[in-house]
């Protein structure tokens, strides 16, 4: 069990995010818009606001909007990356290291 | 979690940042002492600002038919301390708020202080709970993660409350309504963040050990791998 623990962690994040793809139905167009299905919830929380007060103007923009969705995805992708690559790199430096101490050890005991 | 660019009211922005500046302040003398002291940490610190930058970028469907993403930020606070990860958590918001147009500028202070302060403290507070009464240290682990994920989001969400509260109800009905778009979406993603950081944290117990000990992360003796 110890042994698979982390492909077995990892398995249930997957099974967890593929689930609600399958489960969850599209619901009906509203008001003639198209529903939108896994809209980020950050959004939600603005049209909240904006209902709740709808006299309230944002008094800042962002400096700079990605030019397109594809464009976000891209800065999206790239930060997932640089992160991912790094801890990659990292855990390859400790398993070299973990194995070249082992080595060692042995060696010395001979 | 993501409050919007100019989301906040002039004085609740103002207010977010004055409350987080001196966590950040104190972050970076625990991270400058840390790194003087263990040098050899640096990588380590590397790794918890590069597990924070990769899972807050990872948008997540979840059951209630929207998406959200975990934080990211329950590794580093376990392993450096709560302060640590303000400005870590800090830097993650700046880039996402000055070239993803997630977040913003002037709603920085209140999404470090959800995102990076309460996240973390919350993270330690349950970590050290669960280990004090003697939780095994993959569930203490699993718990702390995702548990302060979730003390992000209902963060978040009282601070929308404060700065919108309800025309009849006030901030309780506020809150509730902020609590069921973030919370319950919430839920599935801060379970699969608490798998992600144990994913993470048992390589690290296995190959780092001896960081870990030094770091009184795990027990002198007996490290279960």
């Amino acid at each position: 069990m110890k042994r698979y623990q982390n492909l077995l962690l990892l398995l249930a994040v997957a099974a967890l995010l593929a689930l609600p793809l399958r489960i969850v139905k599209k619901p009906p167009t509203t008001h003639g818009a198209p529903a939108s299905l896994f809209a980020g919830s950050d959004d939600q929380a603005r049209d909240l606001i904006q209902s709740i007060a709808p006299d309230y103007k944002p008094w800042a923009t962002p400096l700079l909007q990605p030019a397109s969705s594809e464009v976000e995805t891209l800065l999206f992708a790239l930060q997932a990356a640089l992160g991912s690559g790094f801890i990659g790199y990292y855990l390859g430096v400790s398993t070299t290291r973990a194995r070249m101490m082992r080595a060692t050890d042995t060696g010395a005991k001979c | 979690m993501h409050i919007m660019e100019g989301f906040l009211p002039v004085t609740h922005a103002i207010g977010w940042s004055i409350a987080s500046a001196p966590f950040i302040a104190l972050g970076l003398r625990s991270i400058n002492k840390k790194i003087s002291e263990h040098p050899e940490q640096r990588m380590l610190l590397g790794v918890a600002a590069a597990f924070t930058f990769v899972l807050s970028a990872l948008k997540m469907p979840s059951v209630t038919g929207s998406s959200s993403h975990p934080t990211g930020t329950g590794l580093g606070a376990i392993l450096f301390g709560p302060t640590a990860l303000a400005p870590i958590g800090g830097v993650v918001l700046l880039f996402q708020a000055l070239l993803l147009a997630h977040g913003g500028i002037t709603t920085l202070g209140a999404n470090i202080f959800s995102m990076a302060i309460v996240g973390p403290f919350a993270a330690v507070a349950i970590f050290r709970s669960a280990t004090a009464v003697r939780l095994p240290f993959g569930m203490s682990v699993f718990l702390a993660a995702s548990l302060a994920d979730l003390m992000t989001y209902l963060t978040t969400a009282a601070q929308l409350a404060l700065a919108f509260p309800d025309a009849t109800g006030g901030f309780p009905a506020s809150f509730a309504k902020f609590v069921g778009i973030f919370a319950i979406t919430q839920i599935p993603l801060a379970i699969c963040e608490g798998f992600l950081t144990l994913v993470v944290m048992n390589a690290l117990v296995r190959f780092n050990a001896r960081e870990l000990q030094e770091m009184q992360v795990t027990p002198r003796s007996g490290v279960r791998a």
